[in-house]
């Protein structure tokens, strides 16, 4: 094995590694997967002087901590939280030089769900279909994080850092969703597309990487029937019978058979990626572009 | 044929029938080819294709409103072989809904040619058509925990085979050792939507 690589010191409740996903294969059953916090995987990247693509670790909640075999630039941003080196914090959201052997400990979120970690050179797992993300739906890629695993390190480009430090959004307080309604908002009764549109909702502590779960007032269904599987888009708003909403995210399903009110601008997904259980939700009918 | 707009650059083309599913994929696949369309995602399924990642979804809509779309081509292309014994523990269930002895659902199963409709639930897994409408059954009525990895299964209209082990509730009549997903393979999907199959019954897989 070679030096460039970290171990795993403590995993937390779910770190993966992600990148920009495997978009192309929906046809085939492959969800596109990929860090659901795009712009700050991407963030992370630049202040390591990486690549977009490059492959970074997306924490939840609690974070992680690893120990890199030789020193090495890294970077942490998305879910603001407290970062140490050795016991001495560091700063969040700026490029961090972490010395071999020292430990890199990734706290708590203080606000938010998911931290993300960059390391020059990016995480050199196998890629499987153009993409080292995990996928949590289909298994594809590599499996989350747990203790004592080693997983190794690209090579670091010769780019240095644009950016010192950035400024990053701050995880929703409420978490506004403009959606356009469609394709399948007939399914379900005028009364229940207003109140879709305007009654209040809650993250519920059921969502993860291949939805965000609602909890709030159930939408009634006008037409009763069966809707055969038919492809789904990320941001689909899918109504299961229980009559909430399910925002698709990453590692959604590519079809599915409930219908589909409406789906989420994609420039909107990023803080629901964010949006911690209990955070309220409004789903904003616009009009489609 | 309409086609139903999904968020701002996606749109579902909805028909009538599978047939007429398989024939717009076929010739959605066609225009891409053909440098016609720019589309990130080409996702047929049971009556609907859907278009994902267009720059204009609107005056793609408007086209198709107003194109013919030509029937599916004619059936063109390898058949894809896959090894089965009909050894699923079903079998009976299915035979009973059939009404035919259980050699039977082997052998009708057996003499059909199938075709890749669309993928789904898993990479790799395909739900493929061929059997006449009366052969069509219902799930289980409770799903199994585990399905092992390479079970051909019924539900509705379709034929399946797991590509790996999942819960599942299809009514399972049969078991493949052809590898249905491979991830280091090239294509890693052995059946991907188009794609003909047949099952050959062997003494022993």
């Amino acid at each position: 094995m070679t030096d460039s690589a970290f171990a795993v010191v403590r995993a937390g409740a779910l770190t993966t590694v992600q990148d920009l996903g495997r978009p192309g294969h929906a046809h085939l059953g492959v969800p596109r997967s990929g860090a659901l916090d795009g712009p700050a995987a991407a963030l992370v990247n630049r202040l390591v002087g990486n690549p977009p693509e490059a492959a970074v670790l997306e924490t939840t909640l609690n974070g992680c901590a690893v120990r890199p075999r030789s020193t090495i630039l890294v970077a942490v941003g998305g879910a603001p939280c407290p970062v140490t080196v050795d016991g001495r914090p560091v700063a969040w959201g700026a490029p961090v030089h972490v010395p071999a052997g020292a430990l890199l400990d990734i706290g708590t979120a203080v606000s938010g769900v998911r931290s993300y970690v960059a390391f020059a050179g990016g995480v050199g797992v196998e890629p499987v279909l153009g993409s080292r993300s995990t996928d949590l739906l289909s298994g594809l890629g590599p499996a989350p994080l747990t203790n004592g695993a080693i997983l190794p390190l690209g090579s670091p480009m010769s780019l240095h850092a644009r950016v010192d430090v950035a400024p990053q959004p701050r995880p929703p307080v409420e978490l506004v969703l403009r959606v356009t309604l469609g394709p399948r908002d007939d399914w379900f009764t005028p009364e229940a597309v207003r109140t879709f549109t305007s009654r209040a909702y809650r993250v519920s502590s059921a969502s993860n990487r291949i939805g965000l779960r609602t909890e709030g007032p159930a939408l009634e269904r006008a037409l009763t029937g069966e809707l055969p599987s038919e492809g789904m888009v990320l941001g689909a708003v899918q109504v299961p019978p229980d009559g909430r909403p399910v925002v698709f995210l990453a590692d959604h399903p590519t079809t599915g058979g409930y219908p589909v009110i409406a789906v989420v601008r994609p420039s909107d997904l990023p803080a629901a990626a964010q949006a911690v259980p209990g955070t309220p939700v409004r789903f904003v009918a616009v009009r489609r572009r | 044929m309409r086609a139903l707009p999904v968020g701002d650059s996606a749109l579902l083309v909805e028909v009538a029938s599978g047939e007429e599913a398989q024939a717009v994929h076929a010739e959605l696949l066609r225009r891409r080819a053909a440098g016609l369309l720019t589309v990130r995602e080409i996702v047929p399924a049971a009556r609907t294709v859907l278009l994902d990642g267009l720059d204009d979804p609107a005056r793609l809509a408007s086209e198709l409103a107003t194109s013919d779309v030509p029937p599916a081509p004619p059936r063109a292309g390898e058949v894809i072989d896959l090894p089965v014994r009909y050894d699923g523990p079903d079998l009976a269930d299915v035979a009973a809904l059939w009404n035919v002895p259980e050699r039977e659902v082997a052998r009708i199963h057996a003499a059909t040619e199938f075709r890749v409709a669309f993928c789904g639930f898993a990479p790799g897994f395909g739900y493929l058509t061929g059997l006449p409408a009366r052969y069509d059954v219902p799930r289980r009525a409770t799903p199994r925990t585990a399905v092992h990895a390479g079970a051909v299964g019924l539900a509705g209209p379709y034929t399946g085979v797991y590509p790996r082990a999942s819960p599942g509730g299809w009514q399972l009549i049969g078991t493949t050792t052809a590898v249905l997903w491979d991830h280091t393979r090239e294509p890693a999907a052995l059946l991907s939507p188009g794609t003909r199959v047949r099952f050959v019954p062997v003494a022993d897989v």
